[in-house]
């Protein structure tokens, strides 16, 4: 076991930035119409949404690698 | 005819921008020179107002008309702007945080900065400095086509010598304050090209959304007109189409990091914890993208038929909008084209000067000269831009910007590996670049000999069967494979190295480093 420096970064966490690639990258399980909400086919706000879920995971990538953000 | 309220409302909003870009050198005071004082703003911006120049920087002009003329002449395969986000802005919280703490810890300004200090190699160092002035002079006269479209719209520009006059009074005063203010100019002028922006796609999509029966209405409407043109497209993706929609996507997001513009904006933050703040924040600008990138949908269904894809949204808000807030709404176009088309100035300058000048031409010259030459460097490169812009068609520089994806993503190898291991080696990173531009040239001259227009994607031929991708990121893998053979090879006929100047505690960031005892 390595004992890390204090304030060290713990960049392991960084390979959760891959979920939103994947997510995106892997068009079959979202290129269709349905479910749509109020008319959007599921294409469009499941793309869109996922611009806020990305935002989400690097914002919780953040949060862990960088200890609280204290960095 | 001219639309006079519109203009009206045009002249008042460029009046005040214009204030506000001569009053940057007077803002978060330096010594403008010093060259990274000038040009990156003294690398002090904290995390809002990196925002506003990280973004500005970004979403130009030309991405505002672009991606939705796109989409309202090929449907859904232009929404590839959504996923480019999931893939660029953690791309940017790894890679761009790392950069800055180098760049810092060594004074760098620019890539080819780096390269030279990595690599020992001042041809490889030219290579890199080379493909970023051309990458990036293509964008800036994209923005000029920008502001362009706007003028036309509201009916201004007249005939013969008086039709460019207002673009060039634009442009005479951009170069003015981007002389005095370097980075600091647009950086203030980035917070009211973004009250624009925010406020026109807001009220836009609320305000012809409910003129055109709503959301739901417009995309079964456009799903059905996509469907009957001659040439179909629809509001799905078609299996074939899934390779391109992923080229698409990876190679923009890819390229983002590369752009030289994109790093000046990213090395004016004042630390590397502002980065990874922005890396979550920007993607608030992509929510702004996908609301806009609707408005060729918009257009379909309002009936629109514009002269040039790229007219599609201004038309939209002639057909939609009061005069007055045409104005407002065209102003904010073309405010978003003077941010970046500044900070691409810069980008240039910067190159030329530390990477060209000070390399080959003149390497005793003082702080002071260098930072007059990169001043003067601006000028020279806007006007460039200028002058193509109006002595060639349009499409000239929409196809110029087709080629500049391809070319900058075959500096990734020499820079983000550069980033983390010396493993290859720097003729064979010359090599592989080389062949990758070449590649990168070829593909969309070879579509255009076949099928009539340029583009960016290009159907490779594996067996039987065509793969479409976009051109850079098939440049971009022969030019790693032959890269890495090639660095075997070297190594193998033991052709010197050169030496790395860098140090191991270069790469780590300022907090992270052990206390020293």
């Amino acid at each position: 076991m390595q004992r890390r420096e204090p304030g060290r970064a713990d960049r392991r966490w960084y390979w959760l930035l891959l979920t939103p690639v994947v997510a995106m990258l892997w068009i079959p399980s979202y290129n269709r119409m349905e479910p749509s909400i109020a008319g959007v086919p599921f294409f469009y706000w499941y793309q869109f949404l996922w611009i806020a879920l990305t935002s989400l995971v690097t914002f919780g990538v953040y949060l862990l690698a960088h200890s609280g953000g204290r960095d | 005819m001219v639309i006079w309220p519109a203009v009206a409302v045009f002249v008042a909003l460029f009046a005040v921008v214009t204030v506000l870009g001569f009053l940057g050198p007077y803002w978060k005071r330096g010594d403008l020179d010093v060259l990274h004082e000038w040009a990156l703003g003294g690398r002090q911006f904290g995390t809002l107002v990196a925002w506003f120049v990280i973004g500005g920087d970004l979403y130009t002009a030309f991405t505002y008309i672009a991606v939705p003329g796109f989409i309202y002449g090929n449907g859904a395969i232009g929404f590839y702007a959504l996923p480019y986000t999931a893939l660029a802005f953690p791309w940017v919280f790894v890679m761009a945080a790392r950069f800055w703490t180098i760049a810092k810890n060594r004074g760098y300004i620019t890539y080819a900065d780096f390269v030279r200090d990595r690599y020992d190699s001042r041809s490889l160092t030219l290579a890199i400095a080379v493909t970023g002035i051309m990458a990036t002079m293509p964008y800036i006269a994209l923005q000029l086509v920008g502001i362009q479209v706007v003028i036309k719209t509201m009916g201004l520009g007249g005939t013969g010598i008086w039709r460019d006059v207002p673009l060039i009074m634009a442009f005479v005063i951009l170069a003015a304050y981007t002389y005095r203010g370097g980075l600091r100019a647009p950086a203030l002028v980035a917070f009211a090209k973004d009250i624009l922006i925010y406020v026109t796609v807001i009220v836009a999509t609320v305000v012809i959304a409910s003129k055109l029966g709503g959301y739901a209405h417009i995309f079964a409407a456009t799903g059905t007109a996509l469907a009957a043109r001659p040439n179909p497209s629809g509001l799905l993706l078609q299996p074939p189409a899934y390779s391109e929609y992923i080229t698409l996507t990876v190679g923009s997001a890819l390229a983002i990091l590369m752009y030289p513009y994109y790093l000046t904006g990213l090395l004016s933050a004042a630390s590397a914890k502002v980065i990874r703040r922005n890396a979550i924040a920007l993607p608030i600008y992509s929510l702004l993208l996908a609301l806009l990138a609707t408005f060729g949908y918009m257009a379909i269904v309002a009936g629109i038929h514009p002269d040039t894809s790229n007219e599609t949204v201004p038309q939209l808000f002639l057909h939609m909008f009061p005069a007055w807030f045409l104005g407002f709404t065209l102003a904010a176009i073309a405010i978003g084209a003077l941010v970046p088309a500044a900070i691409m100035s810069i980008a240039a300058a910067n190159l030329f000067t530390r990477n060209i000048y000070r390399e080959f031409i003149n390497p005793a010259c003082s702080d002071r000269q260098e930072a007059t030459n990169a001043k003067l460097t601006s000028l020279f490169v806007k006007f460039g831009a200028l002058a193509f812009v109006l002595s060639l068609p349009m499409e000239y520089a929409i196809n110029l910007q087709l080629f500049a994806g391809g070319w900058i993503l075959q500096t990734l190898p020499t820079i983000v590996f550069g980033m983390y291991t010396r493993f290859f080696h720097r003729r064979a990173l010359i090599v592989g670049w080389l062949i990758g531009l070449a590649i990168a040239t070829y593909m969309p001259i070879h579509t255009f000999r076949t099928l009539g227009h340029f583009s960016s994607l290009y159907g490779l031929h594996v067996g039987s069967t065509v793969v479409t991708g976009f051109v850079g990121l098939y440049a971009l893998g022969i030019n790693l494979a032959v890269t890495t053979i090639l660095t075997l090879v070297f190594d193998a006929m033991r052709i010197p190295r050169g030496a790395d100047r860098t140090q191991p505690a270069d790469y780590i960031e300022d907090t992270e480093k052990p206390i020293a005892a």
